[in-house]
């Protein structure tokens, strides 16, 4: 009976890394025609549970039913075939390819030996009208946005496979009218009868999409719930298993006035950010708000110095500097953690203690070795500090979850003891549990008397720990919010503000 | 105009622009002799260049072209002159070889995770080292057949003549051309060059195709081999020096990523027209050294990288703002 309703049942998944049990005994059954949200910290297991559904990674022990049927898929490619679709955040197509030949690679409809190309693009055009899209098929994968590749990716995984489709943070890099897009297929698809497995950080979005939520924590599952009957609070408390939410709303301590040490006049550069005046203070948290392109990523690189400045100067502590390169501004105390930390942060091979002790051996200079027992006392010390979860601290670093890889790069950054730390959305893409260890890092930092320049997409979070708030808009700085005066209310009010005074 | 078939359409400006000017300073070149001879030299380059070309689609690079068309050439050349094989056994036997010689290539490449570069290099001097083994002399050829062969030719208006390893090596073009864009092969060959993983990923049988691949680059250094022979009538190991790196020259003129997955076989048959031309043009003039023909191409090469960088900086460019 169960076998009718249930499309995909995996029952006691068992999976083990070495040092990690990384699931243990997980359940997890998926309906026909559903969306289930798969839940979880990074690191909870989720990334690992899909890749056994997917022959990704073999699993220890346990049993997969696809339809009632025990399967074993060897690859992603076998899985597929017995109709398990996968679709990731990074999109797994080929740029370079036409988006028929993306559609029907390997599978291209032939006549006298030869592809027939004509009926190919007629094909995907048919199969893309199901999906709302109008393209021409024989332009470039690469020509056309990631939400767009993102459908294509889903369309031919769901015309191969046809019973489950997996999506695996598809809407990570996607705009809220994309989102949209995306949403209306996955209706649709769910209307056709197909199981859909949606992984995703958005809580908003597991409660706008999904029938069923399932909660992984520490590689064993916390438990199945109707998404109606589940209250967000409580949704969270499963995630992390511990009250959350209280923690990231605490009221924001009285700003603690420490001396003047940074001072920016008139700095700007052509075509990144206009000039702007800014002022650090130690014990300092600058929030900096604004949409995407707004210029906080400019302005963070303008004052780290990976973008040199053609306008006006900079000043510490009354002195005037010049920060043309990084290394200058890595002499002077200053660190940065990127936004993308996959490019331009992490370096995914090397171990845990190479990346946190990376940026300290560039500024000693390669003459002054630090040495191992050094390193290693260094990187306990970080590894316990921040609490970042790993087996040992010899790790390869691309083999920690999101939330542990920023924590990483934090004590890269923390271990050169600088004096002026610019964070460009230390908080993106990891969990809630991570997220609200970093905001207590944040907080504790500026405690001591650390100057910090955040950048952040949410909010709320910038309410919760900026002693100062600047809005950006349009690559420029256009208000400086502060005291009682930061609240998301206001911070949104001036950037849709400057949105009238440009429209008038 | 799609902008993949931008550095297509420059080098076909480049060739005719050339030929324009050097028409306009020696009228003669305007004739069906000069084009005949121009495809009749370049022909076993041009053969080698359409392997090279599906190597470079798909991300890789072949180094061991120039040794294999050695080899052939010896080997014809020793087993005409010691056997009573006719040469058109011989021709299969050699094919045969290369063939193996190229699939045994991309096997290790694939099976052992090694780069091309280093596999090929040891291809490289594996081959020429085996084409010594041979024989240390240039041998003649002096085999009916040879001459049979060397007397074919489609008789164009005007004096020229398309001879038969000119037309061979159009032919060659064609059939590339059609396995490129016509084939589930030669459209893998483009996935390869778009991403391994992905194509993995995708359900391309990575392993059968990089075998294939270097098995066709393989079999076409043989045939160039063979046109090599014909067009020399002897067989030496020193021969053929280097024309792997001229024809990856013609593959990138013609507009072939050298990444790899973007680009066409018909562009490095331009490419193959404008070396050939720069060539034509220094015998023309008489007094030029013929080194001014790697100066132009050394150039024109480089120009060609830069127009390739400023096309993927565009697209990124254009990407980030959409």
């Amino acid at each position: 009976m169960q076998t009718s309703d249930h499309i995909l049942q995996a029952i006691r998944i068992e999976k083990e890394f070495p040092g990690t049990k990384a699931l243990d005994k997980v359940d997890f059954h998926l309906r026909r025609g559903e969306v289930h949200a798969l839940l979880g910290e990074n690191g909870a297991g989720k990334s690992t549970l899909i890749k056994c559904l997917t022959g990704a990674y073999h699993r220890d022990g346990g049993t997969i039913l696809l339809d009632g049927e025990e399967v074993d898929p060897r690859d992603t490619f076998d899985a597929q075939k017995l109709g398990i679709g996968t679709v990731y955040q990074e999109v797994n197509l080929l740029p370079n390819l036409t988006v028929a030949e993306n559609l029907f690679l390997g599978r291209q409809p032939r006549r006298f030996g030869m592809v027939d190309a004509r009926a190919m693009n007629r094909q995907a055009r048919d199969l893309l009208a199901d999906y709302e899209l109008d393209l021409d098929v024989t332009r470039d994968l690469a020509s056309y946005s990631v939400a767009i590749q993102q459908v294509v990716a889903i369309a031919r995984a769901v015309d191969l496979s046809g019973k489950v489709l997996i999506l695996d943070e598809p809407t990570a890099s996607l705009d809220a009218h994309e989102v949209a897009m995306l949403f209306r297929i996955v209706r649709r698809l769910r209307a056709r009868g197909l199981g859909i497995v949606f992984v995703t950080h958005f809580l908003e979005q597991v409660y706008e999409i999904s029938d069923r939520i399932t909660v992984l924590r520490n590689g064993q599952l916390v438990g199945t719930r109707e998404t109606t009957d589940l209250e967000r609070r409580e949704l969270i408390a499963m995630m992390i298993g511990r009250e959350l939410a209280a923690e990231i709303h605490a009221p924001r301590p009285e700003a603690v006035q420490g001396p003047m040490r940074y001072r920016f006049r008139n700095y700007g550069s052509k075509g990144h950010i206009s000039p702007f005046d800014l002022d650090v203070r130690a014990g300092e948290v600058v929030g900096m708000a604004g949409l995407l392109g707004s210029g906080r990523t400019e302005t963070a690189e303008l004052l780290f110095g990976a973008c040199r400045a053609d306008s006006g100067q900079a000043e510490i502590d009354g002195r005037p500097v010049e920060l043309p390169s990084p290394r200058a501004a890595i002499r002077h105390r200053f660190g940065f953690c990127p936004e993308d930390r996959k490019i331009a942060g992490i370096v995914g091979d090397l171990s845990v203690r190479e990346n946190i002790v990376l940026a300290l051996q560039a500024r000693r200079g390669w003459t002054r070795p630090i040495s191992r027992a050094e390193q290693n006392r260094l990187v306990d010390h970080y590894i316990r500090a921040l609490d970042i979860r790993t087996a040992d601290r010899e790790k390869p670093i691309r083999l920690l979850s999101g939330g542990n890889q920023q924590k990483v790069i934090l004590a890269r950054w923390l271990a050169t003891e600088p004096e002026l730390l610019i964070l460009d959305e230390p908080t993106r893409g990891i969990d809630v549990g991570a997220h609200a260890e970093i905001v207590k890092l944040i907080e504790a930092l500026r405690e001591k008397g650390m100057s910090l320049v955040v950048i952040s997409s949410e909010i709320e979070e910038l309410v919760a720990y900026s002693t100062r708030v600047i809005v950006l808009r349009d690559r420029a700085h256009v208000a400086e919010l502060d005291g009682h005066r930061i609240t998301a209310h206001q911070i949104v009010e001036a950037i849709a503000a400057t949105n009238d005074r440009r429209a008038s | 105009m799609k902008q993949k078939h931008l550095p297509l359409t420059a080098t076909i400006l480049i060739f005719l622009v050339g030929y324009a000017l050097c028409v306009a300073q020696y009228p003669n070149m305007l004739s069906t002799r000069v084009i005949g001879n121009l495809l009749t030299d370049n022909a076993f380059l041009g053969i080698a260049a359409v392997g090279m070309t599906f190597v470079i689609l798909s991300g890789g690079i072949d180094l061991s072209i120039g040794s294999v068309i050695a080899f052939t050439g010896v080997f014809l050349a020793v087993v005409l002159e010691h056997s009573s094989l006719h040469p058109l056994v011989a021709f299969v036997m050699v094919l045969a070889i290369a063939t193996l010689f190229g699939a045994l290539m991309g096997a290790i490449i694939h099976y052992l995770e090694m780069p091309a570069f280093i596999v090929t290099l040891a291809g490289m001097f594996l081959a020429r080292g085996m084409a010594f083994v041979l024989s240390i002399d240039s041998i003649p050829i002096k085999h009916p057949f040879y001459a049979t062969l060397k007397g074919l030719y489609f008789k164009l208006p005007g004096g020229g003549r398309i001879t038969l390893i000119g037309g061979l090596m159009l032919l060659v073009f064609a059939i590339g051309i059609l396995i490129a864009h016509r084939t589930r092969f030669g459209i893998n060959v483009y996935a390869l060059g778009g991403g391994t993983a992905t194509a993995r990923l995708m359900g391309v049988p990575v392993a059968a195709t990089t075998i294939r691949i270097y098995a066709l680059s393989g079999l076409l250094a043989g045939l160039s081999g063979i046109v090599f022979s014909l067009y020399t009538s002897a067989g030496y190991s020193l021969a053929a020096v280097g024309v792997e790196l001229d024809a990856i020259t013609a593959v990138v003129i013609g507009g072939t990523l050298l990444t790899g997955g973007s680009g066409f076989v018909a562009g490095t048959l331009v490419g193959i027209l404008i070396q050939g031309l720069i060539q034509t043009y220094i015998t023309f003039d008489g007094s030029l050294s013929s080194w001014w023909t790697k100066i132009l191409i050394g150039l024109l090469l480089f120009a060609f990288i830069l127009l390739q960088k400023g096309i993927i900086y565009a697209s990124r460019h254009r990407q980030q703002r959409a």
